[in-house]
């Protein structure tokens, strides 16, 4: 596949990326300024701000109750069908939804289902990379030939279609089953990213150095190999979770995903787009909330790219 | 590179027959028995009309000896008829050049708008048409296309009547131009970013200072000298977004209700009708193989590094 040709190299270690960071003309450290790329990371606004953001939503999604109530109306499933499409009065500010509930509270709640999704699928798809990354690029042989084609076939797998058979084939729409199909998708290209750092770490002197001083495999891999390869599978997660969360939002949307009584954007915005013209709030507030998450994160995946990978900061 | 060729042929077989069987399974377990369903779900069909029909589309055997027959169908160019009877390959005639002409369009539109836009950015770098564009291809990866889809006909299509609100009676270019444009959004942005970043890169080249050094106007060594180089990972991105393209777009071909692929096939989950989904399932797998065959064999071409590797 394609990758072959990216394997060799493309992705340097963080042992790398530190050494080419202090030594980039003008971009040396400064008295009392850290060296290390994520020290400076964290002081940026292009940090801060989006992870401020998320820190919010996430906070939200734990806890929607209380952000829910702000306005005083905070149970979404409290609907009064006289509200309708109501517009925004006072204790409504975002107004009603077509079955007359409370729209705001129904957005914040619709936090939880896309918030979580995107995290548990980006975490336990990078477990997986880790663990099957580490093994097929150290040992390679027949363990890594075998991935390799396994990766290749889900690769071949139109996306958006296979979702929907796998979704429609289990029947059982909730948030574990549209986790389970979105992380199936999610763990090849991670595990490629993590095989080819491991393996130009491997190559390098101190893995040497540690083998030569009797040093277990499993050690080399977890002290040694581990926290210098394991860069770029951060910046690729981290870049993920946004387009995650969208594809959660999508599959929703077609009426595949999550259904009702669960309480998500995608389900508000597939009901709001039979009612647009007349009430065009019922598309606005959730799509709102919907890109303003998708575009943190982008943002946050952004910005620990720029901290890791000098290459593209200069 | 004859000898790499053969290798990278080599390799699509087993990619294919895992890929197909993947799909084979996975609507094999779909809910529900189709031969009841023909029948409207209630017991007027005979068990012996049953039994003929489960015989006629093999679902008495196991899953391999399905696959197989399907398999030793297709090796013939037959895609086998759905549960209607009707010829599979006849939906897919009827229905891909809307998605063809769908997904042409959006690519055109991702490279007459993509590449230059990431040029501008490029030689632009740290100032406003660079940040102007950085801030552009974040929102079109942060907005979820059928939040644009559905803004974009609402706006454009109903309220101010620029474009047809759905379907492909105004024919190309016409009906496309609205759903081409918003399915080549993030493709355009994917373009524009790779572009820019592999620009920028090549501009800090030795050859290409050696190329100042010489006196070569500016603009001859961006265009002949760091632009050329620069294209081949864009080249890359952009055959395999040709092969995604190509299979139709399921939320916008719903949006816009363009009678494409991804219509027809999302239709046919619902519907539950296997061969159909099957069938142009396959005939994704196919094309998504071979373009990633041939920007591979491309690539290699273009970057003599990769073949003798």
């Amino acid at each position: 596949m394609l990758e072959s040709t990216f394997d060799t190299g493309a992705h340097p270690t963080t042992a790398q990326l530190a050494g080419a960071a202090s030594t980039a003309p003008g971009d040396g450290p400064s008295p009392g300024r850290p060296a290390t790329g994520f020290a400076r990371m964290i002081r940026r606004p292009r940090f801060w701000l989006p992870a401020g953001v998320i820190a919010l939503l996430v906070m939200i999604s734990l806890f929607p109750g209380p952000f829910a109530s702000l306005f005083g109306n905070g149970d979404p499933r409290a609907c009064d069908l006289a509200n309708s499409g109501g517009e925004p009065s006072v204790g409504h500010p975002f107004g009603f939804d077509v079955q007359g509930c409370d729209l705001y509270a129904n957005v914040i709640y619709g936090a939880t289902p896309s918030i979580t999704i995107g995290i548990v699928v980006t975490v336990s798809a990078m477990l997986l990379a880790i663990i099957l990354g580490l093994l097929s690029g150290y040992y390679g042989g027949w363990f890594d030939t075998i991935l390799g084609r396994i990766t290749d076939v889900f690769y071949g797998f139109p996306f958006m279609v296979a979702a929907i058979v796998i979704l429609t084939a289990i029947g059982v729409r909730n948030i574990a089953t549209v986790c389970i199909t979105l992380a199936v998708f999610s763990w090849p290209t991670m595990t490629r990213i993590m095989r080819s750092s491991v393996m130009s770490a491997k190559n390098m002197e101190y893995v040497r150095a540690a083998k030569a001083l009797g040093a277990s495999d499993w050690r080399i891999l977890v002290i040694h190999i581990l926290p210098n390869a394991i860069a770029p599978l951060v910046v690729l997660s981290s870049l993920s979770i946004g387009g995650i969360i969208a594809g959660e939002a999508g599959l929703t949307y077609l009426g595949v995903g999550l259904q009702p009584p669960s309480i998500s954007w995608g389900l508000q915005l597939n009901t709001a787009q039979s009612y647009f013209n007349s009430n065009p709030h019922l598309l606005l507030y959730p799509s709102l909330f919907l890109s303003v998450t998708v575009l943190a994160f982008v943002l946050l995946g952004d910005a620990v790219r720029d901290a890791l990978d000098p290459k593209l900061r200069k | 590179m004859i000898g790499y060729t053969v290798r990278r042929l080599l390799q699509v077989i087993p990619v294919f027959l895992g890929t197909t069987f993947l799909i084979f399974t996975v609507v094999f377990a779909l809910p529900g028995d189709p031969i009841d369903a023909m029948g409207g779900g209630r017991q007027h069909v005979s068990e012996s009309v049953k039994n003929e029909l489960r015989q006629r589309y093999n679902l008495e055997d196991p899953i391999v000896v399905q696959y197989g027959k399907y398999m030793v169908n297709l090796a013939q160019g037959d895609l086998g008829q759905d549960f209607q009877g009707r010829e599979v390959s006849s939906i897919i005639a009827k229905n891909w050049p809307t998605s063809i002409a769908l997904g042409l369009t959006a690519w055109v539109i991702q490279i007459l708008i993509g590449i230059p836009l990431g040029i501008w950015a490029a030689l632009r770098r740290g100032r406003l048409p660079d940040k102007f564009v950085a801030v552009l291809t974040t929102l079109a990866f942060a907005v979820p296309v059928f939040v644009v889809g559905y803004v974009a006909q609402i706006l454009l299509g109903v309220e101010w009547g620029w474009f047809p609100v759905a379907g492909v009676k105004a024919g190309w270019p016409t009906a496309f131009i609205l759903p081409a444009s918003v399915l080549a959004i993030m493709g355009l942005a994917a373009t524009a970013r790779l572009t820019r970043t592999s620009l920028i890169e090549n501009l800090n080249t030795d050859y290409v200072r050696t190329a100042t050094a010489k006196g070569i106007s500016r603009s001859r060594v961006v265009m002949n000298h760091a632009l050329r180089n620069s294209l081949i990972p864009v080249v890359t991105f952009l055959g395999i977004e040709f092969g995604a393209l190509m299979g139709g777009a399921i939320i916008i071909e719903g949006i816009f209700n363009l009678p494409g692929l991804g219509n027809e096939i999302f239709k046919a989950i619902g519907a539950q009708n296997g061969p159909t989904v099957v069938g142009i399932s396959t005939l994704l797998v196919i094309v998504f193989l071979l373009v990633n065959l041939i920007v591979d064999l491309l690539y290699a071409y273009l970057d003599p590094r990769i073949r003798h590797a």
